[in-house]
């Protein structure tokens, strides 16, 4: 029960934060990656907002030996840069410019009702369930 | 037109990254959407509940905020029907096979110093910035 109340009011916040940090809006994000057109630093200064307060929360992890309503912190198992990671990256990074939609303002914005949100969730789970589905078929079984 | 907006931007910045660190330090999870929305979609016995809490704070945390400001949520896209769909695959298809996305790997891992999320970040944005030159240049800005 504990972790599930955490769970809502960490999803509060965070989707509170996405909204009034300016990452709902998709001109927002072109501003930000069209450097050559005008450039909008707001996203840049929201990752520093957000980049502040997690970095004292990973200083706190490390020191605590546990989270406060579960046995242990995550696990990190995968530590190589490899060409999976990059070329997954380097797609996200398209399709992200593409609508200026990534997949926390997509959700924040499908349940808004935003025309584009509504086309955009639904084709984001086909892409993330074809990964699972050719995963599938590389290592039957 | 963009209206740079630096004090709300990282006050928004800082409630999300307080959202990200409470699940961290209270439930031992990373927020990181793709991962958290994906495990959704096919979920593993005793995953179900706190993601989609989760994911139901996100949208409703979203909604809370839109409800007093709407014009927080972009309407209208300079972009086709065809493209938004095109996009959402891309991104959905890409952020599972890096194993995550701008919250995943942007905030969470770069938090950490991790290797692999500064390489993902820097390479999504990049290919990022590569698209919206091209947009602009090749397309006239929509598409």
């Amino acid at each position: 029960m504990k972790r599930k109340v955490a769970a809502l009011v960490a999803g509060l916040l965070f989707g509170a934060g996405l909204a009034i940090s300016g990452l709902t809006q998709p001109s927002k994000i072109f501003g930000f990656l069209d450097v050559s057109g005008e450039f909008d630093a707001s996203l840049l200064i929201a990752m520093v907002g957000g980049l502040a307060v997690l970095w004292v929360a990973q200083r706190i992890a490390r020191r605590a030996g546990a989270p406060l309503f579960a046995d242990r912190f995550p696990v990190y198992e995968r530590t190589r840069v490899d060409r999976r990671l990059l070329g997954g990256a380097a797609l996200f990074g398209v399709g992200w410019a593409l609508a200026g939609i990534c997949p926390g303002p997509a959700l924040a914005s499908f349940a808004f009702a935003m025309p584009a949100a509504l086309l955009f969730v639904p084709a984001m789970a086909t892409g993330m369930l074809a990964v699972t589905a050719w995963d599938g078929l590389r290592r039957p079984g | 037109m963009h209206h740079f907006t630096p004090i709300q931007s990282l006050i928004g910045g800082a409630l999300l990254g307080l959202g990200a660190a409470l699940l961290l330090l209270l439930n031992g999870r990373v927020a990181g959407i793709s991962g958290i929305f994906s495990g959704l979609l096919l979920p593993a016995r005793g995953e179900f509940a706190w993601r989609a809490l989760f994911i139901a704070g996100v949208m409703c945390g979203g909604l809370l905020v839109g409800s007093l400001r709407p014009e927080l949520f972009g309407n209208s896209l300079p972009r086709s029907n065809v493209a938004v769909v095109a996009a959402g695959i891309l991104v959905g298809f890409g952020s599972r096979l890096a194993n995550g996305c701008t919250s995943g790997h942007g905030l969470c891992g770069v938090s950490r110093r991790s290797t692999r999320s500064l390489a993902a970040t820097m390479t999504f944005m990049a290919t990022g910035i590569a698209t919206a030159f091209l947009i602009r240049h090749a397309f006239g800005g929509a598409l």
